[in-house]
């Protein structure tokens, strides 16, 4: 299964989503995508960590004891993610504060330890960056693609700029209070989820039963 | 290389190489893989935290900054907030005695500090604000006209709401009783419901509020209905937001009473700063 880098940056956003197929990630997807911003240096993050995290771990693999593995990809992902945190808190602080404790939950996203565990320990570095990076803008795709529904009927707005006037300021958009608050996501993300597999049938789960027919004796 | 080959003398292996080509399992390579580990990945962390705390703490000190000049109404979108800050006097105030005291640098005095240092504080039995321990001292910034007259104080408030104490500036006239403004700069309510706290047209409604009432009662509220002091100290609270309403209406009344900056607006209003 020879796969080239551009289809492992591909696959992971329609045809192997970590979140609509993997359903990975959930978490976070449901608490920062309430403006697109917000979701967007998600996102990046994400995808950095991801990356970096892959490839840092392929590098080690064949010195990792098998014994402390997850151990160490942990203190990997976890000192990645404490340096993007105060990146961010240094660079980007308003966006920061807003993403408070979600930066460092980036730790616990399943997605990450995911790639490392499935990916990153068995293949090369530069393999296993892209691939992180796949994963990363994957996930990412979802979260523009929820933080875009959720802030544009939630606020009125795309990224902080005005779309539908609300009420509230003077227009006409009655907004949806619903879609600011994180079980809206729930909501969103299952749509997204039916309307993939709409579109890709195969993506769809076997069944893990079937009715059977009874005979007649 | 073919096997007929002769095979290249062995070189005698140093340590890395002997420890790199040992089985990743046994003991001795586990315990020094984990510490290595261990120690670049702190050293990677320390040194991402240390060089970049001295930008963290400007982006903290400036959002505060930032956060006093608008309560004042002096940001227009382009202010140089540093340049516009510096108008205002910082002076560290004892609460009981509402007067300033010279103990402690002013520009360097961390309010957050002092209200959790048991020497510098006091625990709360009546706790309306939900702060459990109050600082003795706080800083206050005083604004001035050109003439060099009292314009207005910019005094901290803080106390809790639903999910998150709110840290906040209440900017507050000369005659110390016409509210100029009100803001929050830090806190994590609902998005949507109690963080409409920042919405520019709910903070709007502070302005020109008296605080107290003509018998000079602590009246100024955060309710759904008008007070029966009347409409001058009524601010209308958020819908959807009744618990976070609440916090602000018991943060706002706690602060301003003799408890916290009532001794000090007393003399404000004796025209004595």
């Amino acid at each position: 299964m020879a796969q080239t880098y551009r289809d492992m940056l591909v696959d992971p956003m329609v045809d192997n989503n970590p979140i609509t197929l993997q359903v990975l990630g959930i978490c976070s997807a449901l608490a920062v995508t309430s403006s697109l911003q917000v979701a967007a240096v998600m996102a990046i993050a994400v995808t950095a960590v991801t990356g970096f995290s892959s490839m840092f771990i392929s590098v080690l693999r064949s010195q990792i004891p098998s014994s402390i593995r997850i151990i160490v990809q942990m203190i990997v992902i976890a000192s990645l993610v404490i340096v993007v945190d105060q990146v961010l808190k240094a660079y980007a602080y308003e966006i920061s504060k807003t993403l408070s404790v979600f930066v460092g939950l980036i730790i616990t996203n399943c997605i990450v330890m995911g790639r490392a565990e499935a990916y990153a320990m068995k293949n090369p570095p530069i393999a296993s960056f892209v691939d992180g990076v796949g994963n990363g803008l994957g996930y990412g795709l979802i979260l523009m693609m929820v933080g875009f529904i959720r802030e544009l009927f939630g606020s009125g707005s795309l990224f902080g700029v005005t779309i539908l006037e609300t009420v509230n300021n003077g227009g006409w958009y009655v907004p949806n209070g619903l879609l600011l608050l994180p079980p809206s996501a729930f909501f969103v993300i299952g749509l997204l989820i039916w309307g993939f597999r709409t579109w890709k049938p195969e993506q769809v789960e076997e069944r893990e039963y079937r009715i059977q027919t009874v005979e007649a004796h | 290389m073919s096997e007929t080959d002769p095979q290249p003398p062995e070189k005698p292996k140093g340590p890395i190489r002997r420890f790199l080509d040992a089985s990743p399992d046994n003991v001795a390579k586990t315990v020094t893989i984990a510490f290595s580990l261990c120690l670049v990945a702190s050293m990677v962390v320390s040194a991402a935290a240390v060089s970049l705390r001295p930008l963290q703490q400007q982006n903290a000190a400036l959002d505060k900054q930032a956060n006093i000049v608008q309560v004042a109404g002096l940001y227009q979108p382009g202010t140089d907030i540093g340049e516009a800050f510096a108008a205002f006097e910082p002076h560290v105030l004892e609460l009981a005695s509402g007067e300033f005291t010279d103990a402690f640098d002013a520009a360097t005095f961390d309010d957050r500090a002092a209200a959790s240092d048991p020497e510098l504080s006091e625990p709360l039995d009546d706790d309306p604000a939900g702060i459990g321990r109050q600082s003795k001292y706080v800083t206050v910034y005083l604004l001035r006209d050109e003439s060099g007259a009292l314009d207005k104080v910019i005094l901290p408030i803080y106390g809790y709401g639903l999910w998150s104490t709110l840290y906040g500036f209440i900017a507050v006239e000369e005659d110390g009783n016409t509210i100029y403004g009100l803001q929050f700069y830090e806190h994590a309510e609902t998005p949507g419901l109690g963080a409409e706290v920042d919405n520019p047209r709910w903070k709007a409604l502070w302005r020109d509020k008296k605080l107290h009432a003509d018998d000079g009662t602590l009246a100024i509220t955060v309710a759904k209905a008008p007070p029966p002091a009347g409409q001058d100290h009524f601010v209308d609270a958020l819908s959807g937001a009744t618990l976070t309403s609440r916090g602000v209406d018991n943060l706002v009344r706690f602060w301003m009473s003799e408890r916290g900056f009532e001794p000090f607006l007393e003399h404000v209003r004796a025209g004595e700063i």
